[in-house]
């Protein structure tokens, strides 16, 4: 496991593995897209615009998806003190924002034709929306620590408080929406799962996962290219200062 | 057991001592409802149905704002890490000082609901659950907000940080402690489920936060 | 070009929204690694050196 600390084999490893990622990534969307338009047929109750779920459900799979991928880092970083943890979930956390925003967006328009309305305070939409706020607090809190390491490590306390909440988030909206069920009926997508529906979503799916993994992969290598410039830094800072009371000396 | 009653007590002084505090957080209160009717409009049945869930928001608002006390003034000035290395473990250091926040702004705040309920026409016959639901409801804020006020204990400014970190964690609380309320105004009788969950939530709040909110502690000491 | 029903603007928004936004992370990503990545070796060409300088060809 310690093999795998490092940084230096990081990057190593992933300059090999993220182009394959990235064309993977491509082909899956290609096909996927393709499907989604013309394989997949128009739901019989809500006609073309069943056709918005083949991004609005892998955007929600991974935005929840993606906060794992926080939290195991997280513990990650509290537990093993793994080098790579923190690199792992500054990484993940604003991709998992944008994942959650697009969610949030096309479940929005999705819910325009067939609710009638722009936004409901449907327990899933509420609740989703709850992750985005918890995706927000991790972004900012980090942001507001100067220190790295302790930003890092109180972030992940955070995110480790987050997960244990979201069960119990999404278990008191869902009681809260069923106090107040609405007067319409709210149809959910996929009431009618056709098989060429179902693929098409899975291939959408696979296809946003590994483009998660390309995203993520590379930021981390943004991090930890960040960090080593900082490190540098303070070197050429430390080494100037050295060399200047070495001069005053003389 | 005598560390942990002493230092309840200690802050409990404090609190009373300095007064502004709890003093703001309960003018807070009041100022947030009574403004909600200029918002809103002064149709009386309207407000009284929406009444709980008002007095709830605006509590959860005001509590948040005094949350930057459990741990900040005992942190800038290092005792906070004295009693750390003392012979109360931190996590229990951490429930002390939070029972006495809730002492004496969560129960000052659960008292006033349901007089700013006057203000808000709330059905006569809630008053009694809505005292009952938010001293419990209170005691959840002000552990859950503990682990806000821990995390940005360092931030100096870290008021409106701690507002957006903690508020999503509120939902729960929110969620049963209102409709504990309206069950008992509108009639199915959920009342005992809905509570019972509240408890619960607060119970495991007050046991659990402390580990999360002192390990937090414990990465800020120097 | 497709039908898509009377929601047509819709699904396209949707697509649209998602697509612009995963694309603009794709750049901000790649444009981040590229100022790291020059960052990098210009402290680099100033003389300064990691302590594990010898894996030094990370591209």
């Amino acid at each position: 496991m310690l093999r795998f600390a490092n940084p230096t084999w990081f990057m190593n490893f992933s300059a090999r593995v993220l182009p394959w990622l990235i064309g993977l990534t491509v082909i899956l969307m290609g096909i996927g897209l393709y499907m989604s338009f013309f394989v997949a047929p128009p739901d019989y109750q809500q006609g073309e615009t069943v056709r918005i779920m083949f991004i609005h459900v892998p955007s929600v799979w991974l935005a929840m998806m993606c906060y794992g991928v926080v939290a195991a880092s997280s513990i990650g970083l509290l537990v093993w003190r793994h080098p790579l943890a923190d690199v792992s979930a500054k990484a993940a956390a604003p991709i998992g924002a944008v994942f959650t925003l697009a969610g949030l967006v096309t479940g929005s328009l999705w819910g325009k034709p067939m609710w009638g309305a722009y936004w409901v305070w449907d327990a899933r939409l509420t609740s989703f929306l709850i992750l985005f706020f918890l995706y927000l607090g991790l972004i900012a809190l980090r942001n507001a620590i100067e220190d790295e390491t302790l930003a890092g490590r109180l972030t992940a306390i955070l995110a480790i408080v987050g997960t244990v909440i979201i069960p119990i988030i999404k278990f008191s909206v869902d009681w809260w929406n069923t106090l107040h069920q609405p007067a319409s009926v709210v149809r959910s997508g996929g009431a009618s799962i056709h098989t060429s529906i179902l693929y098409s979503l899975l291939v959408m799916a696979l296809a946003f996962s590994v483009l998660f993994f390309a995203l993520h992969m590379k930021a981390m290598r943004n991090e930890i290219l960040r960090r080593r410039v900082a490190s540098l830094r303070v070197r050429q800072v430390d080494e100037a200062l050295a060399a200047q009371s070495t001069q005053a000396a003389e | 057991m005598s560390g942990f009653l002493t230092l309840i007590k200690r802050d409990i002084r404090l609190a009373l001592r300095e007064g502004g505090a709890v003093a703001t957080a309960l003018g807070f209160y009041l100022i947030v409802v009574a403004i909600m009717p200029l918002g809103l409009g002064p149709d009386l049945k309207l407000l009284g149905r929406i009444a709980p869930g008002v007095l709830w928001v605006a509590l959860l608002l005001s509590a948040l704002l005094s949350l930057d006390r459990i741990f900040m003034n005992d942190f800038e000035d290092g005792s906070l890490e004295v009693m750390a290395l003392g012979p109360l473990p931190l996590e229990l250091v951490v429930v002390a000082k939070t029972l006495a926040h809730w002492i004496t702004t969560g129960i000052p705040l659960a008292l006033a609901a349901p007089v700013l309920g006057l203000l808000l026409n709330l059905d006569m016959a809630a008053f009694g659950v809505l005292v009952l639901t938010t001293l419990v409801g209170t005691l959840g804020v002000s552990f859950i907000g503990a682990i806000g006020a821990a995390l940005t204990l360092g931030l100096g400014r870290g008021g409106l940080l701690l507002s957006l970190l903690i508020l999503p964690l509120y939902v729960p609380i929110l969620i049963f402690g209102v409709s504990s309320v309206t069950a008992v105004i509108t009639g199915p009788s959920s009342f005992a489920a809905s509570f019972m969950i509240l408890c619960a939530i607060s119970l495991a709040a007050v046991v659990l936060t402390p580990w999360a909110a002192g390990a937090a502690l414990r990465m800020q000491f120097r | 070009m497709l039908d898509l029903g009377k929601h047509a603007i819709f699904i396209w928004v949707s697509y649209g929204v998602v697509f612009a936004s995963l694309i603009g992370l794709v750049v901000w990503l790649m444009w981040d690694g590229k100022r790291q990545q020059s960052l990098l070796d210009m402290l680099e060409a100033q003389g300064v050196r990691r302590r594990s300088a010898r894996d030094d060809n990370d591209t």
